[in-house]
């Protein structure tokens, strides 16, 4: 097995004290694809914004990140500033508040390239244009100097893909890049993120809270809850045989395309507050499966079948075709 | 049968200023809709955004008047907004927005909200409204110690749940649910539709359900119309256009769906969603189509029953009145 390219080991980060990560273990293999999917507040963007050094003061975090051997967490700024953006690079959901709405989109594609690669003047513009090609932005030499104002919410998004693609990184995390877009706009950003990656080789961590984007993007899908991770799979076997019944529950809520129309499997109660957490495996209020010792313990993550793990003590591997025809 | 609501030819325009000296623009929100939802079912409306479902939503429940076109409520017309014929309308007929926390007053415990209709309207005497107001919350799911609590003290969907009982709070024969899900969870999501679905089959009222969102609309509709740019573009069973879309921006819009466990074979549309205030002649998606003619620039198409099955579409193409073309390419040489 290769060398991870990121690997996060008990990853841990607290709020004022109030635990938002409980230990986060991860690996991104250089190249791949990997989906992280929960609801709010499961820790997702957390997890990345740790990993990068840009959570607020006021956040503790524990454990470790290393990326290519050299430890993030806790690194210095000069160390931090060599990684983010050139290494790692990372888009949110909504471009047109990452951008600068005062500064033409193009001379903010060039300081990128300018603080990454050392580019100037002509070649500057020349290698952003390039990008804004590369992205899909028509017209592009033109489209350098307009606002953001003046592009729509899909283009902004482009245009971020194109600032994090200036400084070359071996990592694009992209934060629920698609949840502020339409779904025909979506599709094309997803197109864009897919075809990238065959032409650059870099690695893509797909933060979303829809099983279907990660779905069709991704290779390995990490499913994550109150903190934790609670499975990891690849992404057919997670869709055919998810082992935790929240990953069930997950696809259960989603409302069929085909077939009779049925109630929706949806998993009662909400996710237990930070500061309400069950002793046990913290799902187990709302598991239709929960049992006297899921109380006792948090159920460690344990391996169903060769890069398939759950942290569920009553896990099983029944596919989920049987079980929705036995509803 | 009548209707309980049915609205035709509704068109509703802004105009706009771009600058301080720019010319003012007609932005043409909702072109010419008719639509019909009866007792007891419920009408999906899909669309991206700016496609004008939302004034729709708001011009059928008398928030806004149509510049032309007429909205019938139980056989009779709109009354004017503001007049006393309006405000007694109002309780018949109520909205559900997107966003739970903005709809519901911080300051105020759930169960004085959920009242708040009963008073406006003088249903009933104080005592009654209490034992009111906790049937209310037990129907959608809360519990009676629920109206004590204020909204910051509830999870996503229990607000969106007395949101809801605040709707049904004075027995109204439409609900209009704009968005209601779309800022939930997941799991948060499938637990409002379940609701929705069974107020429904328990009190009969009529819903028309906007939503950017086809599986949702599957999930809970009856019927569904396709909104592009102000227009109704499809219409029918939601299985039949979801499963066999005769426009091509429903085919768009459908192949889009993220679908888990589905390989590619996707039309992705090229070109960004249109702006209402520069509206393309002819038929308004034709810049984007993959299959549009050189007819398709210059002649709007009526939505009508489509020869052969009579699904209502409005394309040139899909009717059968012209071979599929190219799209743009031949567009523009025609042009």
């Amino acid at each position: 097995m290769s060398v991870p390219l990121v690997a996060i080991r008990g990853l841990r980060v607290a709020f004022d004290g109030q635990p938002a990560l409980r230990g986060i273990d991860l690996d991104v293999m250089p190249g791949e694809a990997v989906g992280l999917v929960g609801e709010s507040g499961c820790g997702k963007s957390v997890t990345w914004l740790a990993a990068l050094g840009l959570l607020p003061g006021r956040a503790e975090a524990g454990g470790s990140v290393r990326l290519g051997g050299e430890e993030l967490l806790g690194a210095s700024p000069a160390t931090l500033d060599r990684v983010r953006g050139r290494r790692v690079a990372m888009i949110f959901q909504d471009p047109a508040s990452s951008l600068n709405p005062v500064h033409r989109i193009g001379a903010q594609v060039v300081e990128a390239l300018a603080l990454h690669r050392g580019l100037r003047g002509a070649a500057a513009r020349a290698e952003a244009k390039r990008l804004f090609d590369q992205v899909g932005i028509p017209d592009a030499a033109r489209r350098l100097d307009a606002y953001p104002h003046e592009l729509s919410g899909g283009q902004n998004q482009r245009v971020m893909i194109a600032i994090a693609l200036a400084g070359r990184p071996d990592l694009l995390v992209a934060d629920e890049p698609t949840t502020a877009l339409d779904v025909t706009i979506q599709a094309q950003i997803l197109e864009l993120l897919g075809a990238l990656r065959r032409e650059t080789g870099m690695a893509l961590v797909l933060i979303s809270h829809d099983l279907g984007v990660v779905s069709e993007t991704c290779d390995r899908v990490a499913v994550m809850y109150a903190g934790r991770i609670v499975e990891e799979a690849p992404v057919g076997r997670l869709f055919t045989t998810p082992g935790h019944p929240y990953a069930r529950g997950l696809l259960g809520a989603l409302p069929p395309m085909e077939g009779p129309r049925r109630r929706l499997l949806a998993i009662p109660g909400g996710v237990p507050e930070p500061w309400a957490m069950p002793p046990g495996c913290p799902f187990a209020p709302r598991c239709p499966l929960h049992i006297a010792a899921c109380d006792s313990a948090v159920p460690p993550l344990v391996t169903l079948a060769p890069d398939h793990r759950a942290a569920c003590i009553r896990a099983t591997v029944a596919p989920l075709i049987e079980e929705r025809a036995a509803a | 049968m009548t209707a309980l609501l049915e609205a035709a030819g509704l068109v509703r325009r802004y105009f706009t200023r771009r600058g301080l000296l720019g010319r003012v623009t007609e932005v043409r929100a909702v072109d010419g809709v008719s639509l019909r939802v009866e007792r007891g079912r419920t009408l999906g409306l899909v669309g991206e955004s700016g496609c004008g479902k939302s004034t729709t939503g708001r011009l059928v429940l008398g928030m806004e008047m149509p510049d032309a076109g007429e909205v019938r409520f139980d056989g009779a017309p709109m009354p004017p907004p503001g007049t006393a014929a309006w405000r007694a309308s109002r309780a018949r007929m109520q909205m559900v927005f997107q966003d739970p926390l903005g709809a519901l007053d911080r300051r105020l415990p759930v169960g004085a909200q959920v009242a708040e209709p009963l008073e406006i309207h003088r249903i009933g005497t104080p005592a009654k409204r209490t034992a009111r107001v906790e049937d209310l919350l037990r129907s959608v799911g809360l519990r009676p110690d629920h109206a004590a609590r204020y909204p910051h003290e509830l999870s996503g969907g229990q607000r969106q749940r007395a949101v809801l009982a605040r709707a049904l709070a004075t027995s109204p024969d439409l609900l209009v649910c704009d968005e209601p899900i779309s800022a939930l969870d997941v799991s948060i999501q499938a637990q409002v539709m379940n609701l929705l679905v069974d107020l429904q089959e328990r009190t009969g009222t009529a819903v028309l359900f906007i939503s950017h969102d086809l599986r949702a609309v599957r999930q809970v509709s009856h019927r569904v119309a396709v909104m592009y740019l102000g227009r109704i573009v499809e219409k029918g069973e939601p299985d039949a256009v979801l499963h066999d879309p005769a426009h091509p921006y429903a085919q768009a819009l459908v192949s889009a769906i993220p679908h888990p466990g589905r390989a590619g074979r996707r039309v992705v549309l090229g070109g960004d969603p249109p702006n209402p205030a520069d509206r393309p002649s002819g038929c308004a998606f034709h810049p984007r189509c993959s299959i549009a003619v050189g007819m398709c620039t210059r002649v709007v198409p009526e939505l009508k029953p489509r020869p052969g099955d009579g699904r209502l579409v409005a394309c040139h193409v899909a009717q059968g009145e012209v071979a599929p073309g190219t799209g743009v390419a031949e567009v523009k040489e025609a042009a």
